[in-house]
């Protein structure tokens, strides 16, 4: 039963990822490559985009805690007071995602655009300068990563709120806990899971992107996926870009385990 | 919860749950209006009448980006191409993944944590990665880049996301069900299909329809493995950097009407089965 499924991730996953190993230790110029054990590719592209990396993690990590400053009272809300609703509440969250990812960006791209409605009213307003523009701005990169990623905050938030049985909320504010405290000392650490789902499973693409970067923002806001797409596909330098992918997929794999430990002996200490 | 703070003797507490209900109530329809925003432009501007090659100001009324929205030059195939290719993937994501999740929950064997590890790993790498990986690999293979690429690279990404879905649905399985099959003296292969199948169905549809909204999406794995091949996400990315037409938004909406459409459908009828099934009958 398990063969066929686990072949297949195998041989297209597992695989891959020897091949992309092989690719980044190899030297040489399109489309000849030959493997020798090229370690400095690695250090090569460290130091060469090492700030489209921090540029990177950076814009992943604001738009994922903007997202989770968004959804968690949308979530909250949803659960606790979408009633007969929430079904329907849920589907409108999720209704936006089913146009096409670039489309949407698209649309950002016109929301932002120099002589539209927000740049206008921001210029207006004397936070914009008389010249100063959203579109093609690190500004208009996160907004854009924020709002693409938003359902993969949102819907983990739900799950793990909607689980809380409200009678535990009930006894505390029994047990003349305010609803403030109620909700610190019961709610949240009982949500602790879907937060901790839900910025990954945001922080992840977002580290990876680069159509935000690339539709919203100009070069100066390229982030680390920019690189690995233009050396494999335009460039062709296949050892550096595959060097590269290595160093991301390490990081967030560090990044993820990390994390895990430092929630997990959070919610011991604090629950 | 609100018997619980009409029942609270001080009258400050309930002024102040009143508040704090509307600023939730508020914040979260400024969330939706966020959420829908795009939409909205999306959805204006395929009634936009665009004076040169981009659709990005609003220039006036018009019904012709309706009127024959796939006529536009290589948009109807890359919409088949899509199509194609997200039924095939889903289908056969949704079959292997299905077997996982029925070998997972159901057999204690060794090295499950291994097979856990294999599915939440690419759920977890990086889409250009992933993309990336196979590029390698297809490379080195030799392979040349196309249809049956991409439709590989699909399954891939969406067996993992199957075997989270339906596992979760086969987790609250009654297995007594499936014991009294037997005991009536039904096969194993009767058995899974009179009872097992028909009760995890639901999850295995979800899985499906999740599969094959990720392969209609997907654009960052399909970029790296497409080769001459077009789909719907890379004709809108072709088209960024050289003409937006508003048919595109004119196909966007249209998605996103049967989408929405479909989903509001589903949410009534189990609105209306679960009132039936509350009353008294």
């Amino acid at each position: 039963m398990l063969f066929p499924g686990l072949a297949w991730l195998g041989i297209f996953f597992l695989v891959p990822m020897y091949y992309l190993g092989k690719t980044s230790l190899e030297r040489g110029l399109f489309p000849l490559f030959a493997f020798q054990w090229a370690w400095s590719n690695f250090h090569d592209a460290l130091s060469l985009y090492g700030t489209q990396f921090g540029r990177s993690f950076e814009y992943a990590g604001v738009a994922t805690a903007i997202a989770l400053v968004v959804s968690y009272p949308l979530a909250y809300w949803i659960a606790f007071r979408g009633g007969r609703w929430k079904n329907l509440f849920l589907l409108l969250v999720i209704a936006p995602f089913f146009v096409t990812y670039l489309i949407r960006t698209l649309a950002w791209q016109t929301i932002l655009s120099d002589d539209g409605f927000v740049a206008n009213t921001l210029r207006q307003l004397g936070i914009l300068g008389a010249d100063g523009r959203l579109l093609a701005t690190s500004v208009a990169v996160v907004a854009g990563i924020t709002y693409n990623f938003l359902p993969f905050m949102v819907l983990p938030l739900y799950v793990s709120l909607e689980q809380i049985d409200v009678r535990l909320l009930e006894a505390a504010q029994d047990l003349f806990a305010s609803r403030w405290r109620a909700f610190l000392r019961v709610t949240l650490p009982l949500s602790l899971p879907g937060v901790f789902a839900g910025t990954l499973l945001t922080f992840i693409p977002a580290a990876g992107d680069f159509i935000n970067a690339q539709l919203l923002g100009t070069p100066r806001q390229y982030m680390i996926g920019n690189v690995i797409q233009s050396q494999f596909l335009a460039i062709r330098d296949y050892p550096t870009a595959a060097a590269l992918s290595f160093v991301l997929m390490g990081i967030i794999l560090a990044g993820v385990l990390v994390y895990a430990r430092l929630l997990g002996t959070e919610r011991l200490t604090g629950g | 919860m609100t018997a619980a703070a009409e029942t609270l003797p001080r009258r400050a507490t309930i002024s102040f749950a009143w508040v704090r209900r509307h600023v939730l109530t508020v914040y979260a329809a400024l969330a939706l209006l966020y959420l829908f925003l795009p939409i909205a432009i999306v959805i204006l501007f395929s009634f936009n009448n665009p004076a040169g090659r981009f659709n990005y100001t609003w220039q006036g009324f018009t019904l012709k980006n309706w009127e024959n929205p796939l006529g536009y030059p290589g948009l109807s195939s890359a919409i088949k191409v899509s199509l194609e290719i997200a039924i095939l993937s889903s289908l056969v994501a949704t079959a292997l993944g299905t077997l996982i999740a029925l070998a997972l929950v159901r057999y204690g064997f060794r090295g499950r944590g291994l097979v856990n590890l294999l599915i939440f790993m690419p759920m977890t790498t990086p889409e250009v990665v992933m993309g990336a990986s196979l590029l390698a690999l297809f490379v080195g293979w030799g392979v040349q880049l196309g249809f049956v690429t991409i439709f590989i690279a699909h399954v891939l990404f969406n067996i993992s996301y199957v075997v989270v879905t339906v596992k979760a649905r086969l987790v609250g399985f009654d297995r007594h069900l499936e014991e009294a099959a037997m005991d009536l003296g039904a096969n194993e292969w009767t058995t899974f299909w009179k009872v097992t199948l028909p009760l995890i169905m639901p999850g295995i549809l979800a899985a499906g329809l999740l599969a094959f909204a990720l392969s209609v999406d997907d654009f960052v794995i399909t970029y790296f493995n497409s080769g001459a091949t077009t789909t719907f996400p890379l004709f809108v990315w072709g088209a960024a950097r050289v003409a937006v037409p508003a048919q595109i938004n004119v196909i966007g909406t249209t998605i996103f009407v049967v989408a929405v459409g479909a989903m509001l459908a589903n949410i009534m009828i189990q609105n209306t089965r679960a009132r039936r099934s509350a009353s008294p009958a």
